[in-house]
């Protein structure tokens, strides 16, 4: 396998008036092509400020990110989709941005959105999609600007139950056949397990990292399936242990 | 469609018909009051005139010709200092939004700005610009403008911080951010700062032509008054409220064209 991207002692520290806060005291891991690693951890203890710190969002504090020329594409908590812009405009605002916007890009993601389903809502406006629709969308402007490696963060936290599965599953599948790496961070045990094939468990603030589980399931295949697998609730079991809940 | 919805339809109809035929029933009402109370001398008509003379007195500007020079430069005068007021407004909102060590310097003196009344400067506007036009439009730009500045600057700051986070994410520069998602997910702020500035504009205007005192609807009121011709005064003031309710429905006709366009 081919490493894609290697994080190095990555620290992290925010200043305010009142206190300095150390975010991320010290995380490594590497990243393979194709690869899905989940970063999983009590709330507030900095695993967010990993994915800012590699899209760019956020400098670093110290330690070292090694990316091989890969583009990176994050995709945020809510879909932040505008109002104001069809759905079409909506995933041609990366390539507008960066000045890309040639017809054949814009073909590119014609074609995405048709493949995945909105096709017919080409020219609608975001209100009139559904949450699981709009996170579809969400997904596709990400994908426009052809990224290597996907960051993800929470990204299904605003649906409801039902709509987090299946789009899961939808995610998967999509991120799987345009061949892409992903990292994403969850509080989501199951959703964890169900797509990554690593799990990273982080400690409390400053952050580390306490284990990592690589994920092996028996036929293994999209989310939904991969959660009646019988090693499933095993893994759940072992990282619901490993994450301090405070009560 | 089902009688239910048929039925309910007729309702909604029946109550907005409803309505409408209250609210001119209701100013049917009151001139007839003050027409039958200054006709049975309940009033004394030469302080609280009456419908009828109102009519005359408008009908008597119309045919000396003076009524719609002095509607037309009251309108022109708003007009004009609503532009400035409001382009002025947006462009020092852009830049306080763009420079937030500036906002954060002249936030007290906009403050200070905001609440003193601005009829206090009225004397020095007319020491320095003279009794003419020019005055009018400082005081009407002045009344208008901080509060046009005070409602875009707060609009432009809450804009959702992850959508500027999706764009900072496609590393978007500062103008982009503001092109793409500070302007046009502010609309609404916008629209609605048009349709209080225009209202804004015309107190301006009115209090400019009361120092000024030289043509307008202002003037009129003025000059009304100076010669105890209260006719003249609530002519003035009855122009005014329909140019008011005109200039209202401009700013929404605009509204619509542009929500339209988008």
């Amino acid at each position: 396998m081919n490493e894609i991207l290697k994080i190095n002692h990555l620290k992290k520290t925010y200043h305010t008036l009142e206190k300095e806060t150390v975010a991320v005291k010290d995380f490594s891991m590497s990243l393979e092509e194709g690869e899905f690693i989940a970063i999983v951890g009590p709330s507030g203890c900095g695993k967010s400020t990993i994915l800012s710190i590699l899209s760019g969002l956020e400098e670093k504090t110290d330690g070292d990110i090694f990316l091989r020329d890969k583009q990176i594409g994050y995709m945020l908590q809510t879909d932040a989709l505008f109002d104001w812009l069809t759905i079409l405009d909506n995933c041609l605002l990366g390539l507008k941005i960066k000045g890309e916007l040639t017809e054949e890009k814009k073909e590119y993601v014609i074609a995405l959105l048709k493949k995945y389903g909105l096709g017919d809502f080409l020219n609608s406006y975001p209100n009139h999609l559904s949450g699981g629709m709009r996170q579809r969308v969400a997904l596709i402007r990400t994908l426009s600007i052809k990224p290597d490696i996907l960051l993800m963060d929470e990204p299904f936290s605003a649906l409801d139950y039902q709509s987090r599965l299946t789009i899961s599953d939808d995610v998967y599948n999509i991120l799987k056949e345009e061949k892409k790496s992903l990292i994403m961070v969850t509080h989501d045990i199951a959703e964890a397990i169900s797509i990554c094939s690593k799990v990273i468990v982080l400690s409390e603030r400053p952050c580390t990292i306490k284990k990592v589980f690589p994920i092996h399931l028996t036929n293994g295949s999209t989310p939904i399936e991969n959660r009646k697998t019988p090693e499933f609730p095993i893994y759940y079991d072992q990282i619901w242990k490993e994450i301090d809940y405070e009560p | 469609m089902s009688r239910e919805q048929k039925n309910y339809l007729k309702k909604r109809k029946r109550k907005k018909l409803l309505i409408v035929s209250l609210q001119i029933f209701l100013l049917l009402f009151l001139l007839g009051l003050w027409q039958i109370a200054a006709n049975q001398e309940w009033i004394n008509t030469f302080i609280f005139s009456s419908p009828n003379r109102v009519i005359k007195t408008i009908l008597n500007l119309h045919q000396d010709g003076t009524l719609y020079h002095h509607i037309w430069v009251t309108f022109y005068e708003t007009i004009l200092s609503f532009l400035i007021g409001t382009l002025l407004g947006i462009l020092i909102a852009t830049i306080l939004w763009w420079f937030d060590v500036l906002a954060k310097v002249l936030d007290p003196y906009f403050t200070v700005l905001n609440s003193l009344p601005k009829v206090a400067l009225g004397p020095i506007i007319l020491i320095w610009f003279g009794a003419n036009i020019r005055s009018i439009i400082f005081m009407a730009v002045l009344i208008s403008i901080v509060v046009t500045i005070l409602n875009i600057y707060q609009g432009f700051q809450n804009v959702d911080p992850q959508k500027i986070k999706l764009m900072k994410s496609f590393r978007a520069k500062k103008w982009q951010i503001c092109m793409y998602l500070v302007f046009p997910s502010n609309f609404q702020t916008i629209m609605a700062t048009l349709k209080l500035n225009i209202s804004m504009c015309l107190i301006g205007v009115i209090m400019g032509e009361f120092l000024v005192s030289k043509e307008g609807i202002g003037y009129l009121i003025m000059y009304g008054s100076q010669v105890f011709n209260l006719n003249l005064v609530i002519s003035g003031i009855a122009l005014l409220s329909i140019m008011a309710t005109f200039l209202y429905l401009l700013i929404q006709c605009l509204e619509k064209f542009f929500v339209k366009k988008n």
